[in-house]
């Protein structure tokens, strides 16, 4: 850690190990509905345990998003960060409203007032008063690095990183957009969905990737900068009009089907290229990084990150298979797995990295990581097969054959016994990888492992 | 380096290109969906309001809709064909309501629906809402009645 204020990441990454905790404890409760369906059902039903499932996400990888901006723009910019109160404020700004998030829609409070009250669109449900409050902070957020940036040294990672960011913003600004006419609602909705998490997205992942391989692998920074723009401009190129393979039911035009299909074929290329990328660096660099956890959790973000959002997302995405396998576990188990894949992957490697520099102490608990690195990536894997398996079966007894939802989804139910395995193994995956980042023990375990990177 | 900063234009370049590609067709759908695809006239307030209560009830984290939301409970773009709307809006009316009114079922191993405690007039104006998102042009989408 070269500047004082990379330290704001610190606080930044503890919520959001705090809520990646919540979250997944939140996704084993509701696997645990899927098998055992009158549990808490007056109580907390399953759309309460849901949506703190999503929001509990979005809002961790946000948080972990701008703990690496604030961890790794100083030292790009080799300038500490403009103002360390904005940053803190900023964070206990969202810590707030997550609260106020968490309150409001567990105990369903202020139901229908437009501005207390929850907006019951998907992963946008949040009030109208806390959507204001995160649009205030990524606008303090934005400022601060910005002029961090722009005071200090420019280069192509902090800058992609802080494009990234502003896109994150602009395009979050639809979330206030409601339309009465339920297609059009939809189509604008996914401005924020689909180009989140299929576009600016990607350039966060991209540019935290690039500083995570400059910084273990010790490869020239001009061949690592010249990748990244090639990776970004390959998410832009297929992810914007990619958009197009949400728009094929929804009541949109004939040629999304046409549009979506093919572009969205090829947003498969940029996570392709990030696993080209991340290998070549390590094949070619020189340095023998002793945090060797965090060259495990770099190489296994693009590499998941391929399947899930890759493979995974191609496997439903051309419209004539969509047709059939649209709405049904089949996304369940995409969704899973790219967002494990990108983006929680992408968190835990930066963390994984910072945090003994933050910390000041050396990696420790390196085996213990990337044990958890094992357990969550196989049981995740698992969950995916499982959910996929269950997904076909669905397609083809419900949207071929036509027998009614409640039917085939009784016949899912090993598959759903199966999931909450493989989620009960996940959560432990993910308390073992707290405890190991967080808990610093005596022993040095780093110098002694042989190191195997894969 | 001179190739980084090509990689960086044709980054730049490209993207605000498919950007612009995409804004102008957005243009485009958003006349074709409030002109062709949907129903102009029938978007009365009732369906408005019915839409409302979808959300405040945040019905889409256990249901989907044209496919969209959390597949825990079944699919309901649809669900006013399914239950016979297109030949008997009244007898699909009444069933949908019976149904509300008699959740939760309680049956032991059953997915349970919560109680919403609707009025009369919030039950119609959900019905509404449902009977006027059936008559979306969705490509076709779902397959079949059971959505």
């Amino acid at each position: 850690m070269k500047y004082k204020t990379q330290k704001i990441a610190l606080a930044y990454f503890a919520v959001a190990m705090g809520l990646f905790a919540i979250q997944v404890l939140g996704g084993l409760l509701a696997g645990f509905i899927y098998i055992s369906p009158n549990f808490l059902s007056e109580l907390m039903p399953f759309n309460t345990v849901r949506m703190l499932h999503t929001n509990a996400l979005v809002v961790w990888l946000l948080l972990g998003f701008f703990g690496a901006a604030y961890y790794l723009i100083p030292e790009e910019a080799e300038r500490a960060i403009h103002s360390p109160a904005i940053a803190y404020a900023q964070l206990a700004l969202l810590v707030v409203g997550t609260l106020g998030a968490v309150i409001t829609y567990t105990f369903n409070l202020f139901e229908g007032n437009f501005f207390l009250g929850l907006q019951g669109r998907e992963f946008l449900e949040q009030p109208l008063w806390v959507k204001l409050g995160i649009v205030v902070a990524v606008l303090m957020f934005l400022y601060n690095v910005t002029m961090t940036a722009l005071q200090g040294k420019k280069t192509a990672i902090s800058n992609v990183l802080i494009l990234g960011i502003w896109g994150l913003a602009i395009f979050f600004l639809f979330a206030f957009y409601v339309p009465a006419n339920l297609a059009l609602d939809k189509m604008y909705w996914w401005y924020v969905i689909h180009l989140w998490v299929e576009g600016v997205w990607e350039l966060i992942m991209a540019a935290i990737l690039a500083f995570l391989m400059l910084k273990l692998t010790g490869v020239d920074r001009e061949v690592v900068e010249k990748w990244v723009y090639v990776i970004v401009a390959l998410a832009l190129f297929s992810g914007v009009l990619g958009t197009g393979h949400h728009y094929y039911w929804i009541g949109t035009p004939k040629y999304w089907t046409w549009i979506g299909s093919i572009f969205s074929a090829l947003e498969v290329v940029p996570f392709f290229v990030m696993v080209l990328f991340s290998f070549s660096m390590v094949w070619k660099g020189g340095r023998d990084h002793p945090n060797k956890a965090a060259m495990l959790w770099a190489l296994g973000t693009a590499v998941m990150a391929f399947f899930g959002a890759g493979v995974w997302g191609f496997m439903h995405t051309l419209s004539s298979v969509n047709y059939y396998s649209h709405g049904t576990q089949v996304t369940a188990a995409h969704g899973h797995l790219a967002f494990f894949g990108a983006y929680v992957s992408i968190n835990l490697a930066i963390i994984t990295y910072a945090m003994p520099y933050l910390l000041k102490r050396e990696p420790y608990n390196q085996v213990l990581n990337m044990i958890s690195f094992w357990v969550m990536n196989s049981s995740m894997a698992f969950m995916t097969i499982v959910l996929t398996f269950a997904g076909a079966i669905q397609t083809h007894l419900q949207r071929v054959n036509g027998d009614a939802y409640m039917d085939v989804q009784a016949q899912l139910h090993l598959f759903y016994v199966m999931r909450f395995g493989a989620g009960a193994v996940f959560v432990i995956g993910c308390l073992m990888f707290i405890y190991a980042t967080f808990v610093p023990r005596k022993e040095l375990i780093s110098k002694a492992s042989p190191a195997p990177a894969e | 380096m001179h190739t980084k900063s090509a990689a960086r234009n044709i980054f730049y370049g490209g993207s605000a290109f498919f950007i612009l590609i995409f804004f102008g067709l957005t243009i485009h759908s958003h006349y074709y969906i409030v002109n062709v695809s949907t129903d102009k006239k029938g978007l009365t307030q009732a369906v408005i309001h019915g839409k409302k209560l979808w959300e405040d009830k945040s019905c889409v984290n256990c249901h989907t809709i044209l496919g969209e939301g959390a597949y825990f409970a079944p699919e309901l773009g649809n669900v006013w064909v399914r239950y016979g709307g297109k030949d008997d809006p009244e007898g699909a009316r009444e069933t949908f309501k019976t149904w509300m009114k008699s959740q939760p079922t309680g049956v032991e191993g059953r997915r349970q629906m919560p109680q919403f405690n609707f009025t009369e007039k919030e039950l119609d104006d959900l019905a509404d809402f449902f009977k006027w998102v059936s008559t979306i042009d969705t490509n076709g989408w779902p397959p079949n009645d059971a959505g």
